[in-house]
């Protein structure tokens, strides 16, 4: 009953007793909420489910169950099994992360994956964010050298062409990112640039490398370049390649920074040019710090992607982690277990690219914090 | 007005300035002495930012001079930068640094372009703070702040400077009324402590009671220039006349 006098009113008498209302909480309701809404969604529930009863237990009985996780002798208990062969990563796990590295010098390339991770967490923490980081990279990355060439303090002399695997993987990784941020940013600060023949150049290097694809860049790198240069004068292979990928990602990376810069209120500029404060002040101090926070999600995107990109050295015949699996599956006796290799490598890739991914989205909220703006 | 040129602390002579083929700027004279105030006011699209930009250089001017505390403008980076140390800015959407705290804010130009140790700016920015009554916000970042608050940040924020002269564009235009006071006040207090200031606002109540001189500009020319008495009594360009018609009849 509704009353159109627009005055108060209120119903008496008793109310008779009702049923309590349908739980609102608790796993029925929640299934029945989001599971069987509905004719449709129940029959796909009843889909998925029929898929997953399909395929769970056999993987679970492939990877876990029937799996040969060790193999005494030779492939044995790999053959004996129809299981997944987990024995070849004990097998061959060093050759696969440390490749064609000296055998009895692995410990040093374990020492620079250590290094570098132990420095990647240390650094991940703001409240380490001072100069004194600075330093201790530049102590890591002498060290890193020191380890990986030898030749120096009694360590046996290492060449470039034999480092590998995991090892080869991050100084590319590192080198690419920390050498390439600096440099997109300036291309991208050029490309702003009042002068023509800067920003010309600018432009013109990230168009180009945007233009052509990263395995024709390392092609170049490798092959190519060569050619044009007397041979006293060519760099050695994984300093070409570096240089390559570093290119490569300072490119990408500069158009980031670029649509950052844009983002940054005219106003911002004039603020600091009216306080006097000269170009370098203004951009490292007003500018920069501002455009990072905007770029960082698709900054971190390209970060990630250049740790996959790692992979593109195996064709110049460098031995990364995915080229020494490679290698190390050329063994006859293990011919056949592949899967289970690339099983562990993909895992590890994994790990690295989700934990930056992770990562990145806390800094973001961190970075976000009392900055309602 | 009676200060003699030589006198003056800013200058402009002539000053003439196009944006692509629009004149914006049409041979602008002005002389505003030392400790003086002056308000500009005029219709929208009059100029009147475009010249007060020009005096810090932030705009740049085709013809005439400039001339600020002795320091000519021109294409000289050494002669820019000297006169930014000596003139504040206060703009329209107060710019202040997101990223920064407020306190941050007021301590990093003197601390960078003057080297003043950090420990001298931090008690410099508390007793500006102070001054502009919102020291329990030093460490907020500006996102958290008032409209109101921000414009005093940002107020302080030039005064760190320690500039000879105050230029405020249109201060309290992007204001929700209740705060414009609380920023007119402080201005009203620079100005009684003798700031050199040459102020862009509509407000004409606080023209009426700082201004030494208020100069009316449309179309990028100064149609009228007079102490405030006058200005608001006895307007002899009809521009004016209707222009003040319209501004004080609300």
């Amino acid at each position: 009953m509704t009353s159109h006098r627009l005055i108060s009113n209120a119903q008496t008498g008793a109310s008779a007793a009702r049923p309590a209302p349908v739980a609102t909480s608790g796993l029925v309701h929640w299934a029945r909420q989001n599971l069987f809404d509905g004719i449709h969604n129940t029959i796909f529930t009843l889909l998925c489910c029929a898929l997953l009863i399909a395929t769970v237990p056999d993987l679970f009985r492939w990877a876990i169950w029937d799996a040969a996780w060790t193999s005494a002798n030779g492939a044995d208990a790999c053959k004996a099994t129809t299981g997944a062969c987990w024995a070849i990563v004990q097998e061959k796990y060093r050759l696969m992360l440390f490749g064609t590295y000296p055998y009895e010098q692995h410990w040093r390339g374990a020492l620079v994956v250590l290094i570098l991770g132990v420095m990647s967490i240390v650094s991940g923490f703001r409240v380490f964010w001072t100069k004194w980081l600075l330093v201790a990279w530049c102590v890591a990355w002498v060290a890193i050298f020191v380890l990986q060439l030898g030749g120096v303090f009694g360590l046996v002399p290492t060449p470039t062409h034999l480092w590998g695997g995991l090892p080869l993987t991050l100084l590319i990784f590192f080198s690419t990112v920390i050498g390439g941020l600096p440099v997109a940013i300036l291309l991208a600060l050029g490309r702003q640039s009042n002068l023509p023949i800067i920003k010309a150049l600018c432009i013109g290097f990230v168009e180009m490398v945007r233009g052509v694809p990263l395995v024709t860049v390392l092609f170049m790198a490798a092959l190519i370049f060569p050619l044009f240069v007397p041979e006293a004068m060519t760099p050695d292979k994984f300093v070409r390649a570096l240089i390559g990928m570093l290119m490569f990602f300072a490119a990408y990376a500069a158009d980031i920074f670029r649509g950052g810069l844009q983002a940054i209120p005219r106003g911002q500029y004039e603020a600091a040019e009216a306080l006097g404060l000269p170009y370098w002040q203004k951009t490292t101090r007003i500018i920069l710090p501002q455009t990072l926070r905007i770029v960082l999600p698709a900054l971190m995107n390209d970060i990630i992607r250049a740790f996959k990109n790692t992979t593109f050295i195996a064709i110049i015949g460098l031995f990364d982690i995915l080229g020494a699996t490679k290698s190390a599956l050329e063994d006859p006796t293990w011919v056949s277990y592949g899967t289970e290799a690339y099983l562990f490598v993909i895992a590890l890739y994994f790990v690295v690219c989700f934990s930056m991914s992770k990562y990145s989205a806390s800094l973001e909220r961190d970075l976000n914090k009392g900055n309602t703006r | 007005m009676t200060n003699a040129s030589d006198s003056a602390t800013i200058e402009l002579r002539n000053v003439n300035k196009w944006y692509g083929d629009f004149h914006v700027l049409r041979d602008i004279n002005m002389q505003v002495g030392r400790g003086e105030k002056v308000v500009i006011c005029g219709p929208s699209g009059s100029g009147k930012s475009t010249l007060i930009r020009c005096i810090n250089r932030l705009e740049e001017h085709q013809e005439g001079d400039i001339i600020v505390n002795g320091v000519e403008l021109t294409q000289n980076v050494k002669n820019i930068d000297e006169v930014r140390r000596h003139v504040g800015m206060v703009f329209q959407n107060f710019n202040l640094f997101p990223h920064l705290t407020v306190l941050d804010n007021l301590v990093l130009a003197p601390n960078l372009v003057n080297a003043v140790p950090r420990k001298d700016a931090e008690n410099l920015a508390m007793e500006l703070l102070e001054r502009v009554r919102i020291p329990e916000q030093a460490n907020k970042f500006p996102g958290q702040l008032s409209g109101g608050q921000q414009q005093r940040v940002a107020i302080a924020r030039s005064l760190m400077m320690k500039p000879e002269v105050m230029l405020f564009d249109e201060p309290t235009s992007a204001l929700d009324p209740e705060m414009i006071s609380e920023v007119l006040d402080v201005m009203g207090e620079l100005a009684d402590e003798g700031m050199t200031m040459i102020c862009v606002t509509h407000e004409m109540g606080f023209a009426k009671q700082v201004a030494d001189l208020v100069v009316f500009m449309a179309d990028g020319e100064v149609i009228e220039a007079a102490p405030p008495t006058e200005f608001f009594t006895n307007a002899q360009n009809p521009r004016t006349q209707q222009f003040l018609k319209q501004i004080l009849s609300h």
